[in-house]
């Protein structure tokens, strides 16, 4: 449901951690549009995309703070929901939208593993093309030893499993 | 296939850094060419990345106060007093009056040095060789020093606290400042005349690299950046964070957004901070630096999230945090100015030739251990 503009203004007054508009990743494009292209509105600046694992509530969340640099007013959170399994976890993406979410939004890909349907470029962008996981999942095991296995999987994340975590080789070494 | 008529040409790939004293450290291009014309350019980072936002959720929420210092390594001021800014959104501290004056004389002064190497490093990347930036580097040592002997760093700072900062500045680090702030105006002098003239940059600069307003706008452009394209839109006097609401100053805008308002538009903002910084030295008033209920050890956040931005010299630096009420962050966010004014590198460079690649891209004037956290 695309809410009304007086909801937003009442979003935008109580200011802080309240202003913020949580949608459902079906309708978030024509809320971004309608939050973009509104007169009284006009949110034309996508200034910060980031998303948050919230492994216990098993979902990751996708939030846009918006500005208006035509009215200087905001920011206005926009809130989007995905279940946390990879399969699953899509979004609509919104860099048709704001241009400036094109980047942002490759790096919630590389590190929290959300597909952004309609990216025109989805790729990693700060870990290696190669690397197989995405480390800023809450559930995500660190190598044991980046010198020699710098991505783990198969048995390398069995055994970090295992082990609780990532040891550094120096203290591995101590502990003989 | 394509060419001048009578010789056939390819179009050919080039790799354009990562180890190259234009890419301003390691950072990657990949450039198509048709001759010597960029047909297609796609910036490849991630170099220098260390997962600064894991480490910082793995930390107390104090414990990653140094390492917002190693995000933009040149403005390690404007990264403490943003993530300060975010904490104390959401813990509501009040920060006192004395902190807030000493906080825009910090920021002011990284400003200063930080337009001043930009501006030198553009002209290293036109071919004017080390002299304009050992002119700028000259002033930033003596702002350097003034850090120094403050907080005791010369560039990783790590002087502000949630709160307020870490230690006063006593009568010899005021009248440090003032001669510092003093020096300024002749120096800026002195700067456009040896570099405003020079026919060179001129025909290098102007119609280079056009960013258009609404592209700016819609791409999430900030800072300097944006300004140049006419964006006419400084956080400092939006927000109004911290006491920036009491200072006479001007935002300068540009024109046609190209390589050489970029330039013009750090030059400018230099005389603006110099007037900030001029008021903020003559009001500032007595008193306490550091909030009495500010705590530095077991310091807990109330469950909830914030985002807080700052006008960096970069552009809009952001912290949005998501706390769970305990002693470390539940989501720690940067929203990095020079890896966002990236987005529109390539839009900017299309058409122009390789070697206008270079000044472009230190026009956005990045730093890598920002884009790549």
């Amino acid at each position: 449901m695309i809410p009304t503009v007086e909801q937003i203004r009442e979003l935008l007054s109580a200011g802080g951690a309240k202003s913020a508009l949580l949608v459902d990743r079906e309708e978030l494009v024509a809320v971004a549009n309608f939050l973009k292209t509104d007169p009284q509105l006009r949110f034309d600046f996508c200034s910060c995309v980031t998303a948050v694992d919230y492994l216990q509530q098993g979902y990751i969340e996708v939030v846009y703070h918006l500005y208006s640099v035509a009215l200087k007013h905001g920011p206005l959170a926009l809130k989007v929901r995905a279940p946390r399994a990879l399969e699953q976890c899509r979004v609509p993406s919104l860099t048709l939208v704001w241009r400036g979410c094109e980047f942002q939004e490759r790096e919630a890909y590389d590190l929290f593993g959300v597909k952004f349907d309609g990216h025109p470029d989805l790729r990693r962008i700060l870990m290696w093309d190669e690397f197989v996981d995405h480390p800023m999942r809450k559930d995500y095991v660190p190598p044991m030893d980046y010198e020699w296995e710098p991505t783990p999987h198969g048995e390398t994340l069995a055994r970090a499993k295992a082990q609780g975590g990532y040891v550094p080789a120096s203290a591995r070494e101590a502990g003989k | 296939m394509s060419g001048t008529g009578f010789i056939e040409t390819q179009t050919l790939e080039v790799s354009l850094g990562p180890q190259h004293p234009s890419t301003h450290g390691v950072f990657r291009m990949d450039v198509v060419l048709e001759g010597e014309t960029v047909v297609k350019l796609k910036p490849v980072m991630g170099y220098l990345h260390r997962n600064h936002e894991k480490l910082a959720e793995n930390m107390t929420w104090l414990g990653s106060m140094p390492y917002t210092d190693r995000l933009d390594y040149f403005c390690s001021m404007t990264n403490n007093w943003a993530y300060a800014l975010a904490v104390e959104k959401m813990t509501g501290l009040k920060v006192p009056e004395r902190a807030e004056y000493i906080r825009v004389i910090m920021a002011e002064l990284t400003r200063l040095l930080n337009h001043a190497c930009a501006i030198g490093f553009l002209f290293s990347d036109c071919g004017a060789w080390f002299t304009p930036i050992l002119y700028a580097l000259r002033e930033r040592e003596r702002i350097l020093d003034f850090f120094e002997t403050v907080s005791g760093a010369r560039m990783m700072c790590n002087y502000m606290r949630f709160g307020g900062v870490r230690v006063d500045l006593d009568d010899a680090a005021m009248a440090m400042a003032r001669d510092l702030v003093a020096r300024w105006p002749a120096f800026l002098d002195e700067f456009e005349k040896l570099l405003l003239g020079n026919e060179v940059f001129l025909a290098r600069t102007q119609g280079v690299g056009i960013l258009p307003r609404e592209l700016a706008i819609n791409a999430s452009i900030s800072g300097p950046m944006a300004r140049a394209s006419g964006v006419e839109y400084d956080i400092r006097k939006v927000d109004k964070y911290g006491v920036y609401d009491r200072f006479d100053f001007r935002v300068p805008v540009g024109e046609r957004g190209d390589v050489f308002d970029r330039f013009m538009i750090r030059l400018l903002e230099m005389r603006e901070s110099v007037k900030i910084l001029q008021q903020a030295l003559r009001d500032i008033p007595p008193g306490p630096v550091l909030a009495p209920e500010a705590k530095l050890r077991n310091f807990k956040v109330p469950a909830g999230d914030g985002y807080a931005r700052i006008e960096a010299p970069k552009g809009e630096l952001g912290f949005y945090l998501v706390s769970d009420g305990g002693t470390k962050p539940y989501r720690y966010h940067v929203r990095p100015p020079s890896f966002i004014n990236l987005t529109v590198l390539e839009d900017m460079c299309l058409g122009h030739k390789v070697a206008d690649v270079v000044i472009i891209l230190g026009s956005v004037d990045i730093v890598l251990g920002e884009v790549d956290r």
